[in-house]
């Protein structure tokens, strides 16, 4: 069985050795600043005792006054899991991208800010992907008013 | 793991997807209306004109039996044609001996699947380059009203005769074979229908 | 004295034959070798995620199925775990003996329509694709008398299946699985070793390993390039824990490999269906649940073992009956994530053979 591992256990080890990072901790997953997300990205990627070095996908959800994104990491060797969740606002939607960490956010990461408009700085190639340029707006938005 | 190792393009792709999703806008703002049924072979005179020449009667037969379609298959409509098309419901006894992958060959254009606004302008560019004479059979929901998606019309186009005329309708998500081989029947006794004196528009 | 080329762009167009769906690529290419490549999708958007805000949690279920439309029983059958995970429904046993007879037919259907598809693209035209479709009628027979449609269901609900099969059910299908093995041991005799199709999918493509760990590919091109990932061995979901399966994997990553991955998964399907026949019970096949699901608040991601790869609902609920946020993880859109490395070096022949062999369904890949 793939083990979920539980976000407050993992955020109390994080805070040791990235204080100051995590905004919020939960048994299902653990909440980071923006700022601080790919050093703790590449130290759960590299630490042998984690190893993710899957990632699993990656998605947004609006929640009105803010944006939060997901990324559900996965260990293929050891058979473990973790949610990271990230946040940005709402009036500047700009994250860090992780594409040079794991290959599987490109895609996912153009489609995110096709469908909800957040940037993610890094990326070689941020543009819409499944709508066409010159789209009026980002349809995955809670304010998005149809056509 | 490296990303983005040095692209060797020699077009921009910024300026493509500009240009392309201009066109796909004006062909938005331009398709508010769907395009009429052709519907010339209801007319008065050939409701009345009961003998149609031996002729007409000729050219008809020959283009109903041997209908081309082309190749459009965007989504799970696609599926059902290609069961029909195979060995079991086979469609080439009715003449549709091939599927041809180039326009310029086809007469049939059986639309299986949803068509979005982003390949509407494809869709009506391969309509175009059909020769004429040339038919449109709109398969299943999606063909007709946009389907189970219309409510998500920021990309759904709702209803190819919004974009081609369509001659024959075929419902059902996805139509049986036995259906898609039934409105196909309905389409050539259209067809048989027809008169050369009166093209189509 | 050298030639000087220069390198031009095309359009390997969205209306294709061969590129199994409204995919596009922009190649350009040096002579007939690709350098670079370019894929665009998004040609199929219908905006799913968008609809599953404004449909209840039961009627999502026919708009899973319009997902990944060769195999719309496990996309059916992933929704529900995930919204019977996240509400805490327990399934009655005799409703998951039948849903993992249903998805391992299943998986054997699309896994034809995959190895037919990609034999056509290899060049021998239709024959194999003809005799895969005929088997594949057979199993629509049976799916047909399970839930009266053949291609898209609708008939996995949440807390269980809609109705139970007929009684002519399985006997029928005791009868397909009587004859199937003989019908795969037809088409390896004439394809296992043959040499055109050796010399044209043996070290096509390679994906490595840890390109392939790294681009997130999952199902049978995971397993092509040699992990042993298979979720129904690794997170058994269902019951699938207590069935004897192997896990086929490749050596080295290429198309050839890919493919004798999807044949090995079908024979080790008829094994799992068999014994499910075996040990499936009596029963009722739907939990008592209200047609308007309110779970509580909170998220979850649930996970299946596709033919195409991994699938996951990753669905945010605010005890509302429509979902909140609804994400799916499509694996024909991660798989496509490392194309470019597959593709480049090879002719245009051999990249409609690759992307074949990747096996991707448009529908998933732009939801």
């Amino acid at each position: 069985m793939t083990i979920a591992l539980p976000g407050k256990e993992i955020a109390d080890k994080l805070a040791g050795k990235f204080p100051g990072t995590i905004i919020d901790s939960n048994p299902g997953w653990f909440t980071v600043k923006s700022e601080s997300l790919i050093p703790v990205a590449t130290f759960l990627k590299e630490a042998p005792e984690y190893d993710f070095k899957y990632l699993t996908y990656v998605t947004a959800v609006d929640y009105f006054d803010h944006f939060e994104v997901v990324y559900q990491l996965t260990s293929l060797e050891c058979n473990h899991s973790v949610v990271l969740k990230t946040t940005c606002p709402r009036d500047n939607p700009v994250l860090p991208s992780v594409v040079g960490l794991w290959r599987t956010a490109d895609y996912q990461e153009r489609e995110i800010y096709d469908l909800m408009g957040i940037r993610f700085e890094g990326h070689p190639n941020m543009r819409r992907i499944v709508l066409w340029e010159g789209f009026p707006g980002h349809p995955l938005r809670k304010d998005f008013n149809g056509t | 793991m490296e990303v983005g190792s040095v692209r060797q393009r020699v077009y921009s792709d910024k300026e493509l997807d500009q240009a392309e999703g201009a066109a796909i806008e004006a062909l938005k703002a331009g398709s508010q209306q769907p395009i009429p049924d052709p519907d010339q072979w209801l007319e008065e005179e050939l409701k009345r004109n009961i003998l149609l020449t031996t002729v007409d009667a000729m050219i008809n037969w020959a283009r109903r039996n041997s209908l081309w379609p082309v190749v459009c298959f965007p989504a799970c409509c696609a599926f059902e044609f290609i069961t029909t098309a195979a060995s079991r419901f086979d469609i080439s006894r009715f003449g549709m001996e091939i599927i041809r992958a180039s326009p310029r060959q086809a007469d049939l254009m059986i639309t299986a699947g949803t068509l979005t606004w982003k390949m509407a302008p494809n869709v009506r560019r391969i309509y175009d380059q059909m020769p004429e004479p040339k038919w449109v059979i709109a398969m299943g929901a999606c063909g007709i009203s946009g389907g189970i998606f219309a409510s998500a019309s920021y990309a759904v186009v709702p209803g190819y005769n919004r974009i081609v005329p369509v001659d024959v309708y075929v419902p059902g998500c996805p139509p049986r074979p036995e259906a898609l081989l039934y409105g196909i029947r309905q389409l050539q006794k259209k067809i048989a229908k027809e008169s050369l004196a009166k093209r189509k528009a | 004295m050298a030639l000087k080329t220069e390198p031009f762009a095309l359009n390997i167009g969205p209306a294709h034959p061969s590129t199994h769906g409204v995919f596009r690529m922009r190649a350009t290419l040096d002579g007939e070798v690709i350098v670079d490549v370019e894929p665009v999708f998004g040609y199929l958007h219908r905006g799913v995620e968008k609809l599953a805000e404004q449909r209840t949690y039961t009627g999502f279920i026919p708009l899973t199925d319009r997902l990944d439309y060769l195999a719309s029983m496990s996309n059916n059958m992933a929704y529900c775990l995930a919204v019977e995970k996240l509400a805490g429904i327990k399934v009655p046993e005799r409703a998951q003996y039948l849903r993992v007879i249903l998805s391992e037919l299943q998986r054997i259907a699309s896994h034809l329509i995959a190895v037919g598809g990609f034999l056509n693209d290899c060049g021998a035209f239709m024959t194999p694709i003809l005799y895969m479709l005929r088997e594949r009628e057979k199993i629509l027979d049976l799916f047909e008398m399970a839930s009266g449609q053949r291609l898209t269901y609708n008939f996995m609900r949440i807390g269980g299946v809609s109705q139970d099969v007929p009684e002519e059910f399985m006997p029928a299908l005791g009868k397909f699985m009587a004859q199937m093995p003989r019908f795969i041991d037809e088409y390896e005799q004439l394809l296992k070793e043959n040499e055109i199709l050796i010399a044209r999918s043996k070290g096509v493509g390679i994906l490595p390993k840890d390109l392939a760990i790294n681009s997130g590919a999952s199902g049978p091109v995971l397993r092509g390039s040699g992990v042993k990932w298979d979720i129904r061995k690794a997170d058994p979901y269902a019951i699938y824990d207590r069935f004897q399966f192997d896990i086929p994997t490749g050596i080295m990553g290429d198309s050839y490999d890919r493919y004798r991955v999807r044949v090995e998964e079908m024979r080790q399907s008829l094994r799992i269906i068999k014994q499910a026949m075996e040990q499936i019970p009596a029963g009722p096949v739907r939990a008592e649940v209200h047609h308007l699901v309110h779970p509580p608040i909170g998220e979850v991601y649930a996970r299946i073992e596709a033919p195409k790869g991994e699938l996951g609902f990753y669905i945010v609920s605010d005890n509302s009956i429509a979902p909140y946020r609804l994400h799916i993880r499509a694996p024909s859109l991660i798989n496509l994530t490392a194309l470019r490395e597959m593709i480049i070096g090879w002719k245009i022949a051999d990249a409609i053979i690759i992307f074949g062999s990747i096996d991707i369904c448009m529908a998933e890949v732009d939801r």
